[in-house]
């Protein structure tokens, strides 16, 4: 499983001179390579296992752009993931569309969501902001539960398409080549984001660090916390699309469920917050470990593994597994 | 009486109850993420352990549950004061609480609960006080000593937790500390120790409302995440660091619940209080009695 994102570590070596276009390509060869070794493992499960771990990537890496960036702790993730995992549901049963027009969709549902959160939760800072995204979370469960056309407290089946894309020979396959392209564009999303020269990185670091100072000091904070908001929700949305499809079967409380809102939490953490690659690894790290101990042990045991994890490196590792490297390097 | 008069009356007087529990459920919180600052994501959890001890114990003794609970209280003091020492070394003292001291209790909200799971299974855990099954009526008012007793020792402890902040100089100490924790050292006093104890009083709270939880429905591993959402909108609509803020809000959020649970059916309840908190959120963030954040 953990192999399925080696590729994408020769990247790491020469960051610092790399521009946005040159990081762009090296995802895309990454996401191609990543698809290409998947194939020629070709097990079902392989593309299961590495579809799970790679919407995680999405996941941590979009709640990364509020959270870990602009500091932002957003407890809703599960409710923009789900509102992803929701549109494919309405869009795909009122109109018929396949995958890739839903998470486009998604995004767009997503991006709205993000949008109104952060209007309104302009004056929130720190606990209250993370409060009321967790709000916002019970309140979309509770629409969706009570929202019969997409199958209610009940849930929705949503049957595979018979038919599979060229060139794949089977809809898993499909299905995980979209996620890996989904997890690559994340990627290369967030560190543009990051290191990029408009200002909306550096702006959002100085929103993390002092908000009333960055004001002061002229950072549009208002304009660059309600993009954050907006693009981080469209990514979180757009990781929730393909879920539906994954497990042919979506139900609100699962869908919305803390491990969600949690795992996106504590991957970015796990990882490190300050940069691109801490999502990423992360996410694989504990994603891959919660696939083994769910297929190994339990299902149970996966949470009380993020759990201890989380735990034990907020409390001994506060800059997450970059943190350690970088440290050593000094 | 007029049925829907009567349905509305029940639906308050039984969401006031439903306020008893919520109130003992979140004065705990109030204490640590009202007046300390440390947002104990894990509170409800710790609610459940309680409840589940008390499930445990009831079980193996017989004694009254809501007894069992406030002798569990010194445990849960202790393990209170000895998570706060390790969240002071770990965040407070490097100043990293913000996201990582939250991340932190969300992490031993999972050990709690999976922990429970392990050690005594995922199934609903129950304890029955002998007035269990009465039901006082007052006219058309029905009145469930399950619901009526914990919601009165609930409120008792509140008051008495009330008492002990305003009157004696710990209690005046542990709310100085949520205002200038420098002007507390200049007073020889170890703000440190005041904070441990306070958050040691926090978890005691959350061992007294698992206590009252169990009278009142059974119990399982999961069951504390129904009450993150509302524990910590019951303190924030209650204005933080107030007792009084925090028992008015859990008792209105009872009703608003109940109530909409009544006439349009209990999916929609969550709904109905949740949004009315974003909206306070969006309006007035320092809640209705809050000072000003």
């Amino acid at each position: 499983m953990s192999d399925a994102t080696l590729p994408a570590m020769p990247v790491l070596p020469a960051p610092r001179r790399m521009g946005h276009a040159a990081f762009w390509l090296a995802c895309a060869v990454a996401a191609l390579a990543v698809i290409a070794v998947l194939r020629g493992i070709g097990s079902e499960y392989a593309y299961f296992a590495a579809t799970f771990v790679l919407q995680y990537v999405v996941l941590a890496t979009a709640w990364n752009i509020l959270g870990g960036y602009a500091g932002y702790v957003n407890f809703g993730a599960a409710a923009f993931f789900a509102a992803g995992a929701y549109t494919t549901v309405a869009i795909g049963k009122a109109l018929g569309l396949s995958l890739l027009p839903c998470i486009a969709f998604a995004a767009l549902v997503g991006g709205a969501l993000g949008l109104g959160t952060g209007l309104l939760t302009l004056r929130l800072r720190g606990a209250y902001f993370a409060i009321a995204t967790l709000c916002l979370s019970v309140v979309l469960q509770t629409l969706v539960v009570n929202w019969s056309y997409v199958g209610g407290s009940r849930g929705a089946y949503v049957i595979r398409p018979r038919d599979v894309p060229w060139p794949f020979d089977t809809y898993g396959g499909y299905l995980c080549a979209v996620v890996v392209v989904l997890a690559a564009a994340a990627i290369a999303i967030a560190r543009t984001i990051e290191k990029s020269r408009l200002g909306l990185g550096l702006g959002l670091a100085a929103l993390r660090d002092d908000e009333q100072a960055a004001e002061a000091a002229g950072v549009p904070t208002l304009r660059l916390k309600l993009i954050a908001t907006t693009i981080s929700g469209a990514m979180m949305a757009v990781a929730g699309a393909p879920l539906p499809l994954l497990g042919s079967y979506v139900e609100p409380n699962s869908a919305f469920g803390l491990a969600y809102a949690v795992n996106a939490i504590a991957m970015p953490l796990i990882g490190g917050t300050a940069s691109w690659a801490g999502p990423l690894i992360g996410a694989v790290v504990l994603a891959s470990l919660q696939q083994a101990a769910t297929v190994t042990i339990s299902s149970a045991a996966n949470l009380l593994i993020v759990g201890v994890v989380l735990v034990v490196f907020v409390c001994a590792a506060p800059h997450g597994i970059l943190g350690l490297f970088k440290k050593g390097a000094r | 009486m007029d049925p829907d008069l009567a349905l509305l009356l029940n639906g308050i007087v039984s969401g006031l109850l439903l306020g008893g529990l919520y109130a003992a459920a979140a004065a705990g919180l109030s204490v640590s993420f009202g007046m300390l600052d440390v947002v104990n994501i894990a509170h409800p959890a710790f609610m459940v352990l309680g409840a589940m001890l008390v499930a445990l114990l009831w079980g193996a003794t017989g004694i009254d549950p809501l007894v069992l609970s406030v002798l569990l209280t010194p445990a849960f003091w202790a393990l209170g004061a000895a998570i706060y020492v390790a969240y002071h070394h770990f965040f407070e003292r490097r100043g990293d609480e913000a996201i990582q001291g939250l991340a932190f209790f969300f992490g031993v909200m999972f050990i709690i609960e999976i922990g429970l799971v392990l050690a005594i299974g995922p199934e609903q855990h129950f304890a029955d006080a002998s007035y269990a099954n009465v039901t006082w009526r007052l006219g058309e008012i029905d009145l469930p000593l399950r619901m009526l007793v914990p919601a009165l020792v609930a409120l008792l402890a509140i008051g008495g937790l009330a008492l002990f902040l305003r009157r004696t100089f710990t209690g005046r100490a542990i709310a100085a500390v949520a205002q200038d924790r420098e002007a507390l050292r200049l007073l020889a006093i170890d703000p440190v120790r005041i904070k441990r104890l306070a958050f040691g009083i926090s978890i005691a709270m959350a061992a007294l409302a698992g206590g009252a939880l169990v009278v009142v429905q059974p119990v399982e591993a999961s069951s504390g995440h129904i009450f993150i959402g509302r524990v910590f909108a019951v303190v924030i609509m209650g204005g933080l660091s107030s007792l009084w803020g925090c028992v008015l809000a859990a008792l209105a959020f009872g009703v608003v619940e109940n109530v909409t649970a009544s006439f349009y059916g209990p999916s929609w309840s969550p709904a109905v209080a949740f949004g009315a908190l974003l909206l306070v959120l969006a309006v007035r963030p320092q809640g209705f009695f809050g000072r000003a954040a």
